[in-house]
């Protein structure tokens, strides 16, 4: 019994996400989609709450385990999608693609995601993986008749199914050679060591998180995506997914594959360092704030797994402030790219951002906000999410690593002014429209975040660093 | 907690951002709010000049420590508390900024568009100044020292001239780079010390090896900040493009930061390495001196002569640092005070003659003296401390530097006090160019003496600096004793067996 009270906010939403599609097919009112989004946010807060009720367990034989890191990561994606979701509304229906099937598919992503996150099984990690990918590719393609979006839907489709397959590849060589697919019994077997071919898998699992959370080199869906993908859709795939694969990747490398630190932890090296390059170099050259925003958060993963490298719970606790901090900033920068209308139309280049700042001068200082706590910036939130990975990364002996990514932040900082940039000092052309209530909120919650995290950092660090605790047992 | 039972260095600090609140927030249409909003800062930065006032009252020169300590849990993840804290050579700092910033607000009549967001700014920039120079653990103190970029990009690219957007992303770029530098020393010093609270880092004992790459981090992020040459590229652009405002703030306050910084943690923590790298710093002060000055004869616009003439003094006060004697680092503090409140004068001096809508191009200038006999007399008596005439605060400024020079080394006093002869040099041909001379333009005859807000911001500044070369001791009793005590210390990470020897004749 304790097991349902465990698995409480994920039974929750998959129920409540089916009666709201049986009420979006049945109900015969013309517009549904605002009612349908409300519920849905009200079934997310409500999960949200449920989450932190739910007493840890182990379930189902070892095939799920909740506790305070999981707890810690169902949050973020709950926040990140009840984000997504507000943003959603007014855009969607603005840009004619509000359909009431939107926020049941957001539903049964974070459905997969919390799977994900509380996976304590190779299986169980792959069907999550498989139930919040699979939704979120029709998002992706949610604007039928745009070219753009069905493309982004198309690549998101082929190069997300090779990213599971290569994952589901390596679980394979992984089962094969270790015998067991339970992350517990994993790492017993890996306790004495692995051989080659257990290597093999590990690559290819890594591999697979990799390119779920767009870090380089498997990062190259990203962009197109980004920028192909109806905004709304951007928000929710820049900040729940991240988080959730993120915190996957985590609970993979710290879980079953801690006593292979040696052998992969070159590999999350070398990943950060080409993330953090590629975020910062390939970002100059963009014109479209949302391949802008998609190179950055290529760079920011490269940060997050800074910690990951050092392998310890401190580097995990610093991980997690990161992937929070970056949340927060990512809806708040995604709320902004949603309320970039001119004349009615979406603009989404750069240049249109244009003498934003005389027109709407708290619209402009909210996006300057994400900037620069982006460029990482103090007295901003950014700013401390990179000092605890510098100072963790640094303190583990890690000099080199530390040096790279101080370096990709100068780099980065300066197409992150470049946005302020056009907004404060260019001359622009006047007909900014009105910012929806909905986003306009998500920006002033983010800013109000970004802006007072350095007043009490505390909460979110320790909040962090007792989940580590609790990842690392 | 402190003497006052009270964090009046936070309330300090905090006020301006409070106004910057409140005036950014103001309602209404544009005229109406910007008259509102002018008023706002300007309260806000005198009530705190008057906490600032009650500060230095309460201060006890003979304490070399932090006094008004303020200590709270912040970062406590990575053992990082919230220190604040005053000795004797931040807290003239802070009074400068103090003093300065109404009679910058005041001085920005001149900003017509967005002014809320300005004087937001202004306000803004003020807390994070008086934050920077009164923080004691170095994580609070970097966060203060890179958020001041924040409001002074704005306050140039918005408010600024013609190349505003070229100087203000300069700007930005050359100091993010330079302090990242210093973030990844500091980040060093907390790994081997396992603390960042200053006073603890100040008596750090760091392996020789390391000092010289720390040594070179903080060149990057001070020598920048500070405009040594030749790192002082952006520093010209960024004075010749802000408006007056941010120039006075920029040159009088930001730029002391940069030697602040050198003072509070390049000599104290690297004793080793400040004394081998002493000769590269006495040659690249000497350049600027000499070589800057020659740069700052060959201008043609008033605002960039000024601006060079400020690198040429920033070199003095580098001299004065890197001599480690008393006297030396004494007027390197005092020069900091002084120049601070004379090149605030002379960008009035400038924005007095732009606000009447005249040009800074020299040739286009001239003969004020005739119509405008008080503007005159000003700008002489700001010229004349430039150029460190006896009886104004530059000269004490200037001859504590060489006397601290010549006891370390002849050549660099001799060539130091060269700079002051060129001093006068460019010092008068921009006199000459401004008040004497023939009108070049006929228009200019007809130009106003100054108005009474002009008089507000000159008359403070007049008085402090005969004051300071009057009466300097009644600045220097309040920092003789942390700089003795820093010369000291220095001396004896130098030559243990001296210290020792000192210690047992006591």
């Amino acid at each position: 019994m304790t097991d349902f009270y465990s698995l409480l906010p994920a039974l929750f939403l998959g129920v409540g996400g089916m009666v709201l599609l049986l009420g979006g097919v049945l109900t015969k009112a013309s517009d549904t989609t605002p009612g349908i989004t409300f519920g849905a946010i009200v079934l997310l807060a409500v999960a949200a709450v449920l989450c932190w009720v739910a007493p840890d367990a182990l379930l189902f034989g070892g095939l799920l385990k909740t506790s305070l890191f999981t707890r810690y990561a169902d949050s973020l994606v709950y926040l990140a999608a009840i984000a997504a979701l507000i943003l959603s509304v007014d855009y969607n229906k603005r840009e004619r693609i509000a359909r009431f099937e939107y926020p049941v598919l957001v539903l049964f992503a974070v459905l997969g995601m919390i799977v994900m996150i509380s996976a304590a099984d190779m299986m169980s990690l792959y069907i999550g993986f498989e139930l919040q990918s699979l939704a979120l590719y029709i998002c992706a393609a949610m604007a039928r008749d745009s070219v753009r979006s069905t493309e982004a839907g198309l690549k998101y489709f082929v190069l997300g199914a090779l990213a599971s397959g290569l994952l589901l590849y390596g679980i394979s060589l992984v089962y094969g050679f270790a015998g067991t697919t339970n992350f517990a019994a994993l790492g017993e077997v890996f306790r004495a060591g692995a051989r080659p071919g257990t290597i093999v898998g590990v690559v290819f699992v890594l591999t697979g998180l990799a390119f779920k959370i767009s870090a380089a080199p498997f990062h190259m869906w990203a962009p197109d995506v980004y920028e192909g993908s109806p905004s709304s859709v951007t928000a929710l795939f820049a900040t729940a997914p991240k988080a959730a694969a993120l915190a996957l990747f985590l609970s993979v490398m710290a879980g079953p594959f801690a006593h292979l630190t040696g052998q992969w932890e070159m590999l999350i090296q070398i990943v950060a360092v080409l993330s953090m390059a590629i975020g910062a170099l390939a970002a100059i050259g963009q014109s479209n704030i949302k391949r802008l925003l998609a190179y950055s958060s290529i760079g920011h993963m490269g940060y997050a797994l800074m910690g990951l490298v050092t392998g310890t719970a401190g580097g995990i606790q610093a991980s997690l402030v990161y992937i929070a901090i970056y949340v927060v900033m990512s809806f708040g920068a995604f709320a902004c790219v949603i309320a970039m209308r001119r004349n009615g139309q979406a603009v989404e280049q750069i240049s249109d951002l244009a003498g934003l700042a005389g027109e709407h001068p708290a619209f402009a200082f909210a996006f300057a906000v994400f900037m620069w706590s982006m460029a990482g910036i103090p007295p901003l939130a950014g700013f401390f999410a990179k000092l605890y990975v510098f100072y963790t990364a640094f303190n583990a002996g890690y000099d080199t690593l530390t040096i790279i990514g101080i370096i990709a932040s100068i780099v980065s900082a300066f197409y992150y002014l470049r946005v302020i940039k056009v907004m404060y000092f260019d001359k622009g052309q006047p007909g900014f429209d009105k910012t929806s209530a909905g986003a306009g909120f998500v920006m002033a919650v983010g800013a109000f975040a970004t802006i007072v995290f350095v007043v009490i950092p505390g909460p979110l660090m320790a909040l962090a660093g007792e989940a580590a605790k609790a990842l690392m047992g | 907690m402190n003497q006052l039972g009270f964090p009046i260095l936070s309330l300090i600090t905090y006020l301006p951002l409070l106004g910057a609140f409140l005036v950014a927030t103001l309602s209404g249409d544009d005229a109406k709010a910007a008259c509102k909003a002018r008023r706002i800062a300007l309260i806000f930065s005198l009530v705190v000049l008057l906490l600032g006032v009650y500060v230095w009252t309460q201060f006890n020169p003979a304490i070399a420590g932090y006094q008004f300590v303020e200590v709270m849990p912040w970062l406590s993840g990575i053992n990082v508390e919230y220190r604040m804290g005053v000795d004797g050579i931040s807290l003239f700092l802070i009074m400068l900024t103090l003093v300065l910033t109404p009679i910058a607000i005041l001085a920005s009549n001149g900003i017509k568009t967005r002014t809320r967001s300005f004087f937001a700014a202004m306000l803004l920039l003020e807390t994070m100044t008086i934050g920077m120079f009164a923080a004691t653990d170095f994580v609070l103190f970097y966060v203060f020292f890179e958020a001041v970029l924040l409001p002074m990009y704005l306050i140039i690219g918005v408010w600024g001239g013609e190349k505003r957007i070229y100087a203000a992303v300069k700007f930005f770029v050359f100091t993010l780079a330079g302090s990242l530098f210093m973030l990844l020393a500091v980040v060093w010093i907390w790994r081997h010390l396992g603390t960042t609270n200053m006073a603890v880092m100040a008596h750090a004992n760091i392996p020789a090896s390391a000092q010289t790459w720390l040594f070179l981090a903080f060149l990057a992020a001070f020598g920048v900040k500070a405009a040594v040459w030749p790192l002082h590229t952006w520093l010209p652009d960024a004075y010749g493009e802000a408006p007056v405002p941010g120039t006075i703030m920029l040159a009088a306050v930001l730029s002391k930061m940069g030697a602040y910084g050198f003072l509070r943690f390049a000599i104290p923590m690297l004793p080793s390495a400040s004394a081998s790298f002493e000769p590269l710093m006495f040659v690249l002060g000497v350049v600027a001196v000499i070589y800057i000055s020659y740069v700052a004869l060959a201008q043609t616009d008033m605002k960039r002569l000024i601006a060079y003439s400020s690198v040429a003094h920033m070199g003095v006060i580098i001299i004065g640092l890197f001599t480690f004697t008393v006297e030396g680092i004494e007027g390197a503090l005092f020069q900091m005070l002084s120049h601070g409140i004379v090149i605030a004068g002379l960008f009035i001096c400038a924005g007095i003659i732009t606000a009447r809508g005249e040009s800074l191009a020299l040739k286009n200038l001239g003969g004020l003296a005739r119509n405008m006999p008080v503007f005159a007399a000003a700008l002489m008596l700001f010229t004349l401390a430039n150029m460190g005439l006896p009886g104004t605060s530059g000269f004490i400024g200037e001859i504590l530097v060489i006397v601290g020079a010549l006891k370390v080394n002849f050549w660099v006093s001799l060539l130091g006090g060269a700079g002051m002869v060129l001093g006068v040099t460019y010092s008068l041909v921009l006199v000459r160019a401004v008040l004497f001379e023939k009108y070049a333009k006929p228009d200019l005859a007809v130009l106003k003496d100054l108005t009474c807000r002009e008089y507000a911001m000159l008359v403070p500044l007049a008085v402090l600096v005969m004051w300071l070369g009057v009466y300097p001791s009644s600045f220097t009793h309040a920092f003789d004793a942390p700089i003795a005590a820093l010369v000291q210390a220095h001396t004896a990470a130098l030559n243990p067996h001296m210290a020792l020897a000192m210690v047992t004749a006591k």
